[in-house]
């Protein structure tokens, strides 16, 4: 079965994330003074091959874990996962 | 009385020193210009200097683009005024519209500083006004977001307009892709907008007037400059 | 104050009970929760140098051109034309163990800090780095991670990185070493030092920059009040961010504090955070300080007290101001979009006076967390010297394939592959970069070059610790002097593994010694540094790997010498004495596959006439070209000197020892230098007067490198091996 797949990662929660400071610092002088905590983190989507939903959510999370996210600062969930 | 290049400093700015030095040396006056000031102090030509404005952060150039300066430079630009953008200044340029194209990251994904060739595409335009077609200048590439990226469309149109200025080549003038450093598509170093007054290019003019340090290629663009504003152009 | 602790939470902390006991004494009370955090933080290992400090003392630290030695942020040294040159080196090994791109990343940043601490703007950077074999792929990633981090954060504060080493063992493997050296140039009589700029009573401590998170809260995250669950939003992270945009605008705005001179003292945040950089200032002034923690700014929310007092978030300063000039010092950062808090006030009596939301939470004498911090004279227990030397053991092999194989080894091949990721050119003054046996940096509005070279051998250190400490001295002297300058002081970096084994402390008693020695035959004083400590896993150790990084002269950078033959048709000089010795060789432990022996003997005497001669003969314009001889012997420095000026050699090495022996042995105190055909009467009489050996090896010029008998190949042949082998180990195209 064909499943697609939408990844976030982000930066675990109290790291320090200076390109979301950068970006929040930037806001203001675009005229928005209403925002606050910007944090950035990746998207990323895939479709893959697998024998049940649960079977390419147990592949997703692993390959999440290894290669699609660093497990030392960063966090990942599967954002949507359905059959294509 | 000699040319005024304003050199711009957004936060983050790190070779602006260099291009005030260079404008300097080349017999220019270097002028300061700060990113949150819109006074230009009369200067008759602008450098986007190289640099990591704001870090690079969430794209490069694209904070720096909207500088309460960058306002007074787009009229500037528009009123035929000679703008330069190296490295972080093109892509400052990129985000800003005034050149199009955008710079992505270069495809050996690693930052890459070395000394490179350059083929001049066209003297139309003030930095290269008084050097040969065809010429061969040695200057050093740093950067980690150089590979020059368009639609094919845009890339036609560049190439038939005459608005590709530089192109990556070996030392005897051949562009071939083992001398692209960054993948940049159609070998491209550097291009100019329509009316041909504001120009960008990744290599680093102004870490190459000083034969002490390195190669001096980029003595000829900013003699170039200096000689075109002082020829009146943009006037 | 109420919360009296367990001592078993001090033992957690890493405190010892003999620790726990002298703070008992000094507060006349058991301490509380905070003040057990600051005590762990200061007297820490890294903190305190507690088990380095009674043998750092023997090093020499006095010397003509010193003008501030041990003790500050940085060592400064007196460059001549009202210039201070500025320098130290640091490591960050550990958090580049975990996290390799921030924990260099963010090395890079601790360490440049500490330069502009003493009102320097940073010039350069080196980064000597250890790794295990990139035949594996943990040590591959690692190699990626650091160099890529050392790039990201360097090039983007606009810091040039003009040297460095790489070096491979196994020892190394998953306990990387990473070391930064950074040099500053400031205006003599604007440099920070405790003479000159003396915190006054009532003086305001003004804190700087990033905002206060949980960032290298690891071990004192014991005294968190909440309980942790695993994976929850709650947990206390360790691995710290850098933020080199940030850091750049400290930069120009700590600059710019200075050229004003707005500041009474100025210190940076580095490790145990604020409770060090206040505590410090104080004391060294003389004086006690009451904090207010409500005053710092934070990034997180509902941080307790401990934790913000050893938070070791980046990019932040901490500015010691005169209440008249405060908001001057305001306007400033301000201007570079940097916040500001006045989070302490200077005081009597010496006590750090620590309160939050209304209520003190701490209360310590400032002089018992820094100078009165317990010091070890832990016990040391001799490793006998391994006698197993390969230099008798009889080669046949093909020596042309021999010489190559060295060329391709990693720790002599070309580290092109590191330094192109590093910008050497930003600020326009890079004579000399990566690859020359020494940077060379301009000092703008002088002629002169800072001259500056790292070195460290790992494995003279493990077979003979004190000649590894020894040799690191007069190799990278050695090298500072080829370019023909005068090396100045030094900065050293020890790596060694734990320190409560008695086999390591003797290790590093063993370095100590050696340095000392060298660094007094060759006057080179030590202005500062950094112990590391601890470097091992699973009970294996790193090899004991003093770096040592050393700042030199030149009066006029135009007259320096290239490494490499700049021409042909000059003759090639061998400058020192050759002898049997292949102990520790990088050739016993490529080609022949073994680490034994006793490295090389140094005559520091002998080092001292060659460095001077070499000083002398470049002043004297007698020398066309100089690069010594390390990793491999002549037979690789003849090589490099062909790659590398891009013309070939035809040389013959006399000798009654067996080839091989010639070729790859590494004695000490030599160099290849080049000399053109007029100047060579000149340099055999100035040689032979000042007592150092040459022997005339040949010539340079045409496509060929030859040593009669030996080796007849091509230089492209040569250069292709020595660019091609990093690429390639790590999968990618030369």
């Amino acid at each position: 079965m064909r499943f697609a797949v939408e990844v976030l990662v982000t930066l675990k929660p109290g790291l320090a994330d200076p390109q979301g400071k950068a970006i929040e610092g930037a806001l203001p002088t675009l005229g928005w003074r209403n925002v606050s905590g910007v944090r950035m983190g990746k998207h990323l989507r895939l479709e893959l091959e697998a024998g049940s939903e649960s079977e390419a959510r147990t592949q997703v999370e692993e390959m999440a874990g290894r290669l699609l996210s660093n497990p030392v600062i960063e966090d990942s969930r599967i954002l949507e996962l359905r059959e294509a | 009385m000699s040319a005024r290049i304003g050199v711009v400093t957004f936060p983050g700015s790190l070779d602006d020193r260099d291009a005030l030095g260079a404008v300097e040396l080349m017999g220019g006056e270097g002028v300061p210009l700060w990113h949150a000031d819109p006074d230009l102090k009369e200067v008759e030509g602008v450098v986007l200097p190289g640099g990591f404005s704001y870090g690079d952060y969430l794209r490069c150039g694209a904070i720096a683009r909207f500088a309460p300066v960058m306002e007074e430079i787009r009229g500037f630009a528009t009123r035929g005024g000679p703008v330069l953008g190296i490295c972080n200044g093109f892509q400052i340029l990129c985000e800003s519209g005034l050149l199009p194209g955008a710079l992505i990251r270069n495809r050996s994904l690693r930052f890459i500083c070395r000394i490179v060739h350059l083929r001049v595409e066209t003297t139309q335009t003030p930095i290269t006004a008084d050097v040969l077609p065809g010429e061969v200048l040695e200057m050093p590439i740093k950067h980690g977001e150089g590979q020059f990226v368009a639609s094919e469309p845009d890339l036609d149109r560049l190439e038939d307009s005459g608005r590709i200025v530089f192109r990556y080549c070996g030392p005897d003038g051949d562009v071939s892709d083992a001398h692209n450093p960054n993948g940049a598509l159609r070998g491209i170093a550097g291009i100019r907008n329509e009316a041909g007054n504001v120009v960008g290019l990744m290599p680093h003019p102004e870490h190459a007037v000083d034969p002490d340090v390195g190669p001096t290629g980029g003595q000829a663009l900013f003699a170039s400059l200096l000689s075109s504003v002082m020829a009146g152009a943009g006037r | 104050m109420t919360d009296p602790l367990p001592s078993d939470l001090g033992r957690q902390l890493g405190l010892r009970d003999d620790e726990l006991e002298m703070i008992r004494g000094t507060l006349g009370r058991d301490p509380n929760r905070n003040e057990l955090a600051m005590y762990a933080a200061m007297w820490s290992e890294h903190c305190s140098y507690k088990s380095s400090k009674v043998h750092l003392r023997t090093l020499p630290t006095e010397g003509a051109s010193v003008l501030v030695g041990p003790g500050q942020d940085a060592g400064a040294v007196d460059f001549g034309d009202g210039v201070a040159a500025v320098f130290k080196i640091e490591s960050h090994s550990h958090p580049s163990a975990i996290e390799p791109y921030q924990g260099a990343a963010t090395g890079v940043g601790g360490i440049v800090r500490d330069i502009v601490s003493m009102g320097a703007r940073p010039v350069a950077l080196l980064d000597p780095l250890m790794f295990g074999p990139l035949g594996d792929e943990r040590n591959r990633w690692l190699l990626e991670g650091v160099v890529a981090g050392i790039g990201g954060y360097g090039n983007c504060i606009g810091v040039p990185t003009v040297g460095g080493e790489v070096r491979f063992a196994e020892a190394h493997s998953a306990n990387p070493t990473v070391n930064v050296m950074c040099v500053g140039i400031a205006q003599s009589d604007r440099l920070m030092t405790a003479t000159t700029h003396t915190p006054q009573l009532g003086s305001l401590m003004v804190l700087y920059g990033s905002t206060t998170g949980r960032d290298g809260i690891g071990g004192v995250s014991v005294l968190a009040s909440a309980t942790l669950e695993d994976g929850s939003e709650e947990s206390r992270p360790s691995v710290q961010i850098g933020d080199p945009f940030a850091e750049k605008l400290l930069i120009e705005a700590s600059l710019e504090l200075i050229e004003e001179d707005l500041l009474e003292g100025l210190q940076d945040l580095g490790g145990a955070g604020l409770t060090c950089a206040v505590s410090e200032s104080a004391a060294r002034a003389g004086l006690g300080a009451r904090l207010d923690l409500d005053q710092v700014p934070l990034r997180e929310e509902g941080m307790e007290a401990f934790e913000i007092l050893t938070s070791e978030s980046q990019e932040r300063m901490l500015a010691i101001v005169h209440p008249s000039k405060l908001e001057r010092v305001r306007e400033v950062c301000e201007k570079w979009g940097l916040a500001t808090a006045v989070v302490a006030t200077l005081e009597a009596g010496g006590d750090l006076d620590v309160s939050m939301a209304g209520e003190q939470v701490a209360k310590v004498p400032a002089l018992s967390l820094t100078e009165k911090a317990p010091e070890y004279d832990r016990p040391m227990r001799p490793i006998p010297t391994d006698h197993d030397d390969p230099t008798f053991v009889s080669f046949d092999g093909d020596l042309r394939e021999a010489v190559l194989s060295l060329l391709a080894s990693p720790n002599v091949a070309s580290k092109r592959w590191v330094f192109e990721q590093y910008d050497r050119m930003v600020q326009g003054q890079t004579v000399a970069g990566p690859g020359s046996d020494a940077a060379v940096v301009r000092v703008p509005g002088t002629m002169k070059g800072l001259v500056l070279s790292v070195d460290g051998n790992g494995r003279y250190g493990t077979l003979d610790p004190y000649l590894g400490g020894a040799h690191a001295v007069a190799e990278a002297t050695r090298n500072v002097a080829v370019t023909g300058a005068k090396p100045l002081a030094i900065t050293n970096c020890l790596n060694f593994g734990n320190p409560e084994r008695p086999e390591v402390m003797w290790q590093f008693s063993e370095a100590v010694r050696g340095m000392r020695d060298a660094c007094l035959a060759l006057d080179t004083p030590v202005t500062g540094g950094n112990v590391s400590f601890y470097n091992e896993s699973g009970g294996s150790a790193i090899w004991p790997t003093p770096v040592i990084g050393v700042l030199g002269s030149l009066t006029d950078y135009r007259l320096r010498l290239p490494s490499g033959f700049p021409s042909p048709a000059l003759a090639v000089y061998l400058l020192g004495e050759s002898f049997a010795e292949l102990g520790g060789s990088e050739f016993a432990e490529t080609v022949l596959g073994r680490v034994a022996g006793v490295p090389p003997a140094l005559d520091l005497d002998a080092e001292r006439r060659l460095q001077d001669l070499l000083h002398e003969a470049a002043a004297a314009d007698l020398l066309a070209s100089a690069h010594d001889c390390s990793d491999g012997g002549v037979a690789v420095a003849l090589a490099e000197c062909a790659i590398l000026g891009g013309h070939g050699f035809a040389v013959t090495l006399a000798g009654d020892l067996p080839p091989h022996v010639l070729l790859f042995g590494e004695s000490a105190s030599r160099v290849v230098v080049s000399v053109a055909p007029e100047r060579e009467g000149s340099l055999r009489g100035l040689a032979a007067t000042r007592g150092v050996p040459f022997e005339r090896l040949g010539e340079t010029g045409g496509p060929r490198a030859v040593i009669d008998g030996m080796l007849d190949t091509t230089v492209i042949e040569l250069a292709e091996v020595w660019e091609g082998a990093i690429p390639r180990l790590l999968g990618e195209k030369p």
